[in-house]
């Protein structure tokens, strides 16, 4: 491996690398495991499934998460599905073909490796859900049924009618719950991590707060799993969960973990707009509407008209239009892209023209409404619960939205950071997604990290440990990382300014989705990184976070909306140097003509994994190349 | 999407082109380990606008309320897509508010009037302690699924999916017990603080699938015990299915009841067949 | 800069669990007690609704009905001797109240325990909870209450001024042509319509009797059982007060059955 990065990829044939390489690693034998403390953050379906993976083998682990119980962890919202090369359709996949397709979705910036290992295990994630009782949707011949998803052409994602991360989130819970009863497992809910603990250049434990009582305190472990998710919400508007924040990976990164591609956002194209101001979040839309949706806006920006006053000719279906062969089915990144130009150009729709007509006139009287009806009826109420439009006879609005981030900690082919201890799964590391997420991949990755990966990798690391005892909780080191969350919260309390938390949040956001979200290009970047600081000094000086310690959600979000400006100024330094598209990173600069993302594969292919180096000093960047053995590198296109 | 301001002038959060509407808000507001009461908000909740949902508006008078220097209203919620099952308030004397089916958070303003009068609160039941405001401490249902809601499958030791088939009404009718989102919504609702629906759902998700038989009485009889030592019993008010914003079934109630019965004496049997 | 304690839900409810034969764990739990319940609510529902048909007999005239009361007296003689089969009927009635109300005031504390103290103070809007589900204890209680009064009026007659023992048609009239005293009866049996309206629906969900095939009709069910009993109790102490029924059409028992000693011997029956 050249560049100072070791990702410790095994060698060889890529089908044999991960068994191989199971065989290499050191194992701790069942009667010393109980002698290594094990410290998780996060109950999702990376972190429920690690820790009920670790406990039944006999570690000690101690668990946090910021929810009052563990289920509800924001993989519960995920709706379509889950990717398993089960092939039970026989139609053609095989595991080579979904690691074909995820490395070719992630527009080639994803490891190999990993990608496969992913392909692999995925095959195991559906039994081991399956013992679990979750009720994967069946066939009347009892067998499982499958949907495709994500316009591959092969129907291979397994789904629990909308509610897929639902269930499986409740099986790694239950699992996971079984362990605590049995003492395995203990579990710290309504607890927050609020700094890493790192002694001699390892991890060695946790320092977290109480959000009940406010009380600070450390827990130390042999080693520390980070399955914290993702930090979309950086944006403010997004689709994932309120409380979702980078806090936890934000901390590790300060304490010398590196956060690789922090700019590769994913933005979907099917969400339902803000209806106002004072929009709290955005609801998802399966994108499979896009089968039968016709996408248009008013060809007029200041067209009051009903959408069914206005006459064929002086619509605008801008995608058909620009893309004859593929129409509404572009891939996400490129609708998003196009929806947003035509509302930047004035002609949006709805009350406040910041949406997009998703029409079914034409599916409706082609198939008829109750064909319709079938396809997507619980989107179509749902649509309707919200907006209080029926979709059946007014074409629905819809607008793009942060997703899912591929960007996040960067992790070695065993899932450790280059801090040795600290282990990261799930969304929160940057792995196998490269710079675009397929649908229905990353359920799959989380319960592939925590089932199959970490139980082999954690323990080759904790072999080389064996004998000596975590370091004592007492130890200076984590003194001196309780006085600085103990500072920090002390100080959001006093400043007692004029503006609230998610005022701030929201500016934040604001700035974040002009210039660094589904377009970027140089001058905005630059803006941004002006536009950002100086928010975040005002934030420090003006933030109004009244009460105290004790169970106060202002201060909870004070401190997380404090970790992601300083989030945010990366996401834009990695921006700003990545001057080529690719998936969910478009830079204006780098396009083809018809406006598809542009890859400069000579000098951008590698991962950008970005090191702390102090406050308001300009981070490091290290480069670890990616090559491409298996799948060839190609530009998409959608002629 | 751009928003303005921090809203504390009236009339901030009206969007769209509707009307928009002035609500009277009487509130529980307690703080930690301290006696609650209601307090009245008349012009906090001005200028909603219909298209907002329930905790928007309440955002919005936390804006307000903060701006005005006073602490905002502690509730609980993070998915606001009714699935995470955070949130959950007593709204106008119905558990998650007056649309059916539905969670606190899917619940949008347009189901009220113009002047209306709204009453909120906590979860109340003796194993759901209030911890501030509108948040409740619902750590009695870990403890029900601790006790025997799951199916023991050590990682790696599971067959292939496809080895036993499931007949798709087991599928579904699993599925529909599954759907639960543990929200509390029916020991709230329910006059007997009985938490029998959320106790069944989740025993009979496990109960009907093949996976679920070999344990299935241990199951029932530990996880009903347990629910025992928390919460009330049922006497079949139903309210709870009203409630529920999953509209999960008080038949539920019924299997697990049937359940109880044939575990007592199985487990009884077993017990004798091990001495 | 901690302020209050963290502490985790305790249980509201302590269970003995000493192991005990199953029959006895099983009615230490809740879900059995209801389960009992429902059981012995079924036999007094027999009751009641056989006690119903049974008193229809007035409209027959006293001889009937008085030969009806002799005729619970004289059930399976002579396979046992007389009036036992009725006192083991009645021991197993007894029981059957002794447990019901055991479990509904065992149950009624678990619940008030459950409830947080204070409940909500603003008024609740019962979507499913009916007048009936919602009365059970009281309309229980009112129930037992008449029960006493009940029997002290027409088993001893001790509230009964005119009560000649063995004569059911007349003890009846007598007492109901006192309008003080029909009007517990009404009173009474419409607690104990509200009660089987509910309690007849209810006690499939306690059993786990429970099928999507006939679930609907359980509704019916209850609600034609207890408007049956209700209504042909109602019309005894009605048909009194509105002369359908009075004591000259008595031709008491003597007449009717000829001798005195027959009547004697009912008295001695009694014992
Ligand atoms: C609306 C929506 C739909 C989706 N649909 C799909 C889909 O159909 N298919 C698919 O494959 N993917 C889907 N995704 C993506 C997928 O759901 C997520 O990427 C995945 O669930 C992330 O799981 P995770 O375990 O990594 O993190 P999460 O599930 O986000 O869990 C994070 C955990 O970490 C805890 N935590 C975080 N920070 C701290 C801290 N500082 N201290 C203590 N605890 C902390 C939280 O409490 C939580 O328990 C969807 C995402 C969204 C938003
Ligand atoms: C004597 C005093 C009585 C009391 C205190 C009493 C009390 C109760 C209570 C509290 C319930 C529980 C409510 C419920 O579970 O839904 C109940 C249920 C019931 N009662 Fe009674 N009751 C009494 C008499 C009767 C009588 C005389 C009958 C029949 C004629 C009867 C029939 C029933 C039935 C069928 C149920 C339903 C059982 C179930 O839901 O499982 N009860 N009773
Ligand atoms: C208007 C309605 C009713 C009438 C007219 C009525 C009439 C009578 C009469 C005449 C007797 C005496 C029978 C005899 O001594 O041979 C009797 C006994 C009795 N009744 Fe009723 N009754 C009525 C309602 C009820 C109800 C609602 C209950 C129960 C809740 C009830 C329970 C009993 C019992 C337990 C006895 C004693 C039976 C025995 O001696 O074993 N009755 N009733
Ligand atoms: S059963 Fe319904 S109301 Fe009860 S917790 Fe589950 S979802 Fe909520
Ligand atoms: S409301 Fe309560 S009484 Fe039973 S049916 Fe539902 S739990
Ligand atoms: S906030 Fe998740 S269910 Fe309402």
């Amino acid at each position: 491996m050249i560049g100072d990065l070791e990702s410790r990829t095994p060698a060889g044939p890529i089908e044999d690398r991960w068994t191989r390489h199971k065989f290499d690693m050191r194992l701790v034998a069942p009667n010393n495991r109980r002698r290594f403390d094990v410290i998780v953050v996060g109950t999702g379906l990376a972190g429920a499934s690690a820790a009920a993976t670790l406990g039944e083998q006999g570690y000690n682990v101690k668990v946090f998460t910021y929810h009052d119980s563990p289920r509800r962890a924001h993989s519960i919202a995920a709706q379509g599905g889950i990717n398993a090369a089960k092939n039970y359709k026989s139609d053609g996949d095989s595991v080579f073909r979904l690691f074909y397709d995820t490395v070719k979705g992630g527009d080639f910036r994803s490891r190999e490796s990993n990608v496969y290992r992913l392909a692999e295990e995925s095959v195991n994630i559906i039994d081991q859900a399956v013992a679990q009782g979750v009720p994967f949707a069946r066939e009347y011949g009892g067998l499982l049924d499958n949907r495709s998803f994500g316009g591959a052409q092969v129907s291979r994602t397994f789904y629990a009618r909308g509610q897929t991360g639902q269930q499986l989130l409740l099986g790694a819970y239950q699992q996971m719950m079984h362990q605590v009863a049995l003492g395995t497992v203990t579990l710290h809910t309504r607890t927050e991590m609020l700094d890493l603990v790192v002694k001699d250049g390892v991890a060695c434990g946790v320092v977290v707060r109480d959000m009940v009582t406010g009380q600070v305190s450390s827990h130390s472990g042999h080693a520390v799993l980070l399955c914290t998710g993702g930090y979309g919400n950086v944006f403010y508007l997004s689709t994932n969960a309120k409380y979702s924040n980078a806090t936890a990976a934000w901390r590790a990164h300060r304490r010398g973990a590196l956060f690789a591609n922090p700019c590769y956002t994913q933005i979907h194209p099917t969400c339902i707009p803000a209806s106002d101001e004072f929009q709290s979040k955005l609801t998802l839309m399966s994108e499979s509407l896009r089968n039968d949706g016709r996408i248009w806006v008013p060809v007029d920006p200041d067209d009051t008209r009903p959408p069914d006053r206005i006459p064929e000719g002086e619509r605008d279906y801008f995608l058909e239009r620009k893309y004859p062969s593929f129409g509404n089915l572009v891939p996400r990144d490129v609708a998003s892209r196009n929806a947003k130009a035509v509302v930047d150009q004035g002609r949006g729709v709805g009350p406040l023209k910041n949406g997009v007509y998703l029409d079914f006139a034409a599916a409706v009287a082609r198939v008829g409404e109750d064909t319709i009806r079938e396809r997507y009826g619980n989107l179509f109420d749902m649509y309707e619960r919200i907006t209080d439009e029926n979709p059946y006879q007014v074409p629905m609005r819809i607008y793009p939205a942060v997703h899912y981030t591929m960007g996040g900690l960067w992790v070695d082919y065993n899932l450790m950071s280059n801090v040795p201890g600290l282990f990261v799964l799930g969304e929160a590391n940057f792995s196998d997604h490269g710079a675009n997420r397929l649908g229905a991949s990353a359920l799959m990755q989380g319960l592939a990290d925590g089932y199959f990966v970490i139980s082999y990798t954690l323990a080759d690391y904790l072999a080389g440990l064996l004998g000596s005892p975590p370091v004592p909780a007492d130890d200076s080191a984590f003194a001196d990382a309780e006085r600085s969350v103990g500072d920090t919260v002390a100080r959001l309390l006093s400043i007692n300014g004029t503006r609230s938390v998610d005022h701030f949040h929201r500016e934040l956001g604001k700035i974040l989705w002009e210039h660094c979200g589904m377009a970027r290009n140089q001058a905005g970047l630059e803006k941004a990184l002006i536009e950002v600081p100086a928010l975040r000094e005002e934030f420090w000086k003006d933030v109004r976070v009244l009460g105290g310690p004790s169970l106060n959600q202002s201060l909870e979000k004070a401190t997380r909306v404090a970790d992601f400006f300083e989030l945010a100024e990366l996401m834009v330094r990695d921006a700003l140097h990545r001057q080529e598209s690719c998936g969910g990173h478009f830079r204006e600069e780098s396009q083809t003509e018809e406006g598809e993302a542009l890859r400069d594969d000579d000098n951008f292919a590698y991962v950008g994994a970005w090191e702390w180096t102090g406050k308001g000093s300009v981070p490091n960047l290290h480069r670890e190349p990616l090559d491409f053995e298996y799948v060839k590198l190609t530009q998409r296109s959608y002629k | 999407m751009s928003p303005n301001g921090n809203g504390s002038a009236p009339g901030n959060g009206a969007g769209g082109d509707h009307e928009t509407m002035d609500i009277t808000l009487h509130v529980w507001r307690q703080a930690p380990g301290g006696e609650g009461k209601m307090v009245t908000y008349a012009d906090e909740a001005r200028g909603i606008s219909p298209d907002m949902s329930f905790l928007e508006m309440l955002d919005i008078v936390n804006e307000r309320l903060i701006a005005r220097g006073d602490e905002p209203i502690a509730f609980e919620h993070d998915c606001r897509e009714g699935i995470c099952g955070s949130c959950g308030m007593m709204i106008n004397g119905q558990a998650h508010g007056p649309e059916r089916g539905t969670a606190t958070c899917q619940l949008h303003m347009r189901k009220f009037r113009d002047g209306d009068e709204i009453h909120v609160e906590p979860w109340r039941a003796r194993a759901f302690p209030v911890l501030r405001d509108l948040i409740v401490d619902r750590q009695a249902f870990d403890r029900i699924i601790e006790a025997g809601g799951y199916i023991t499958a050590p990682t790696g030791s599971a067959p292939d999916g496809n080895l036993i088939p499931v007949p798709k009404e087991v599928a579904d009718a699993a599925m529909d017990a599954a759907a639960c989102i543990s929200c509390g919504a029916c020991v709230a609702a329910c006059p007997n603080s009985a938490a029998q629906l959320f106790t069944a759902a989740k025993l009979q998700h496990l109960n009907l699938l093949p996976q679920g038989q070999a344990e299935r009485y241990r199951r029932t009889q530990a996880m009903v015990e347990t629910m025992e030592s928390f919460f009330g019993s049922c006497t079949n008010h139903a309210e709870c299915q009203e409630a529920c914003p999953k509209e999960i079934s008080i038949d539920f109630i019924a299997y697990m009841n049937r359940d109880y019965v044939k575990a007592q004496v199985k487990n009884r049997r077993l017990a004798g067949q091990q001495s | 800069m901690q302020t209050m304690e963290r502490q985790s839900v305790a249980p509201v409810h302590r269970t003995s669990r000493r192991p005990a034969p199953w029959p006895v764990e099983f009615y230490r739990s809740a879900v059995g007690k209801k389960w009992v319940m429902a059981l012995t609510g079924i036999m007094l529902m027999g009751y009641v609704f056989v006690h119903m048909v049974g008193n229809l007999k007035v409209y027959m005239g006293a001889e009937d009905i008085n030969h009806y009361g002799e005729f619970l007296r004289e059930l399976l003689v002579p396979l046992l001797p007389r009036t036992v089969t009725l006192w083991l009927l009645r021991l197993g009635l007894i029981a059957a109240f002794a447990f019901h109300i055991h479990a509904a005031y065992a149950l009624t504390r678990i619940n008030q325990q459950a409830r947080a103290e204070g409940g909500y103070v603003s008024p609740r809007d019962y979507q499913a909870a009916n007048a009936a589900s919602r009365s059970m204890r009281m309309t229980g209680v009112v129930i037992l209450l008449f029960l006493v009064w009940h029997l002290a009026d027409l088993t001893w007659g001790t509230v009964n001024p005119d009560f000649e023992r063995g004569d059911v048609y007349r003890n009846l009239v007598a007492s109901f042509e006192r309008p003080a005293v029909s009007a517990i009866y009404i009173v009474a049996n419409v607690a104990l319509g509200l009660h089987l309206f509910h309690g007849a629906w209810s006690m499939f969900q306690s059993l786990g009797l429970n099928n999507p095939r006939w679930n609907s009709w359980r509704r019916g069910f209850a609600a034609g059982f207890a408007a049956v009993v209700m209504i042909g109790n109602l019309s005894f102490p009605i048909a009194v007060l509105t002369g359908v029924i009075s004591a000259d059409d008595n031709d008491d028992c003597r007449v009717s059955d000829g001798t005195i000693e027959t009547c004697e011997l009912y008295a001695e029956g009694e014992s």
